[in-house]
């Protein structure tokens, strides 16, 4: 039990909870490189979702890329990265990118997808846009799938930040490590009770989320059970 | 790539250690699952509690988990076995949810054209439920298998031998050929289960292709008249 009351003193101890190293300084570090990230990620995937899902084109060859993508072990691909572009934030958001395209880019166009093609063509009909259908149809309609995306995404690079702690990012995976090289479990287990703590919170925001655009999408269905993640890919 | 090859015993050593750690998880996410999603898919109250139950630990992610675990469960710090729980739960979170729609998605007829045939509730279980849920858990099983093969990489961050190792020891030496042979070691182990994992399908579900193999029929021969039944029930259920 001396673990337990080890890691809760650690994570009650008020100097903890302030200055550099601080713990609302590496949350706020860890939010930073999860929020950057997917600013990149959402650069590519959405406007390349978005352009899949109106069409259709190049959907077998984005469900291939996303396929081969999700076989590469992240950790090799970090310290990978590390080496040929040295040290600093560059790599480890080069990598954590290249991991929350697939499941942001498979919410996107599925979501579009979603959209019942009957719905589309009565808005074709009523002479819309191409533009217009997919800005006031198709996604307010795939938002729930999109935020289910968009999720899945988001809670991996939240993960696998922890992880690039390791190429000496800062953020909460630096208590893991920085615990581990002073073989002081107590300071692990609180930083990873943290990590798991900051992920439970955002899926509980995201499912929020998720559930308010399923209101707004289908106002009439009541639907018992909002869809959670659209794939199931790896937390890191 | 003359590394590779000087260092074949090493990297071949940690490829059989990786693949042992993934299987396990894998088998073990997989049993368990099954039966649990059989039984959630009759109880949708129970079905709601299960799939967000695993939605929350499939949340988890998974170095704090491999961190955790010691304090949690007592095993030493650098026991494997960390590993295997960890990857156990996550191949459990993924494949319940798969097992419970794929149960689901049974069409309620052909249970009950089962039942008229006289089936037992245990006979119509694994001899018409099981096989016709089949391709979708073969599905499921082919996600768990990439993920957790990926993940099992984790664990060399905490001191767990696997082709990870390659990575940590890549990097710190600053050779980045030690890591790429890691990456592409990685991904021939993904590539390999999941195509064992079709050939299985085939040979177990040989009416989810085209037809029986020959393989399947020489299956239901020597499993007699129960199988064949099943798998006749199984195809009608298939095109319905």
């Amino acid at each position: 039990m001396s673990v337990v009351t080890d890691t809760v003193d650690w994570l009650l101890d008020a100097d903890r909870w302030s200055g550099g190293g601080g713990v609302p300084t590496r949350v706020l570090e860890h939010l930073g490189y999860t929020g950057l990230t997917m600013l990149g990620a959402a650069a590519v995937a959405v406007p390349l979702g978005l352009y899949i899902g109106h069409t259709g084109r190049l959907r077998s060859a984005a469900i291939g890329l996303t396929g081969a993508l999700r076989a590469l072990p992240t950790l090799g691909v970090l310290t990978w990265f590390t080496l040929l572009l040295g040290l600093g934030l560059a790599a480890p958001i080069l990598a954590l990118v290249l991991l929350a395209v697939p499941p942001l880019l498979a919410g996107i166009y599925s979501g579009v997808e979603s959209v019942d093609p009957q719905t589309v063509d009565a808005a074709r009909a009523q002479g819309m846009t191409e533009w217009q259908i997919l800005r006031r149809v198709e996604v307010p309609i795939g938002l729930p799938l999109m935020i289910g995306g968009l999720r899945s995404a988001t809670l991996q690079v939240v993960a696998t930040a922890t992880v690039a702690a390791y190429v000496s990012l800062g953020g909460l995976g630096r208590y893991i490590f920085d615990g581990q090289a002073r073989r002081d479990y107590p300071e692990m287990a609180a930083g990873a009770v943290l990590v798991v703590a900051l992920a439970l919170v955002l899926d509980g925001l995201f499912a929020l989320a998720q559930a308010g655009a399923q209101r707004a999408a289908r106002p009439s269905e009541h639907r018992s059970t909002a869809p959670s993640s659209t794939s199931s890919s790896p937390t890191t | 790539m003359t590394w590779a090859w000087d260092n074949r015993s090493i990297v071949i050593d940690l490829f059989l250690v990786h693949a042992w750690l993934s299987i396990v998880p894998i088998v073990v996410g997989f049993v368990l699952a099954v039966p649990v999603g059989w039984y959630a898919s009759r109880h949708p109250r129970l079905r709601g509690v299960l799939l967000s139950g695993g939605s929350i630990l499939y949340t988890i992610p998974s170095l704090p988990l491999f961190v955790l675990l010691p304090g949690i469960i007592g095993t030493g710090f650098l026991d494997p076995l960390n590993v295997i729980i960890a990857l156990s739960i996550y191949a459990f979170a993924i494949m319940v949810r798969t097992a419970a729609d794929a149960f689901t998605a049974v069409s309620p007829a052909v249970l009950d054209a089962a039942t008229a045939t006289g089936y037992s509730s245990a006979q119509r279980g694994f001899l018409v439920e099981l096989p016709l849920a089949g391709p979708v858990l073969l599905a499921g099983v082919r996600v768990v298998s990439v993920s957790t093969i990926s993940l099992v990489t984790v664990g060399a961050l905490i001191g767990v031998r696997n082709l990870g190792s390659l990575f940590t020891s890549g990097y710190r030496r600053d050779f980045t050929t030690e890591i790429l042979v890691g990456v592409v070691a990685v991904v021939l182990l993904a590539l390999l289960l999941d195509a064992l994992l079709v050939l299985l399908g085939r040979v177990l579900m040989p009416w989810s292709v085209d037809g029986p193999g020959a393989v399947g029929r020489l299956w239901q021969r020597l499993s007699g008249r129960g199988t064949e039944r099943a798998s006749d029930v199984a195809a009608a259920g298939g095109r319905s």
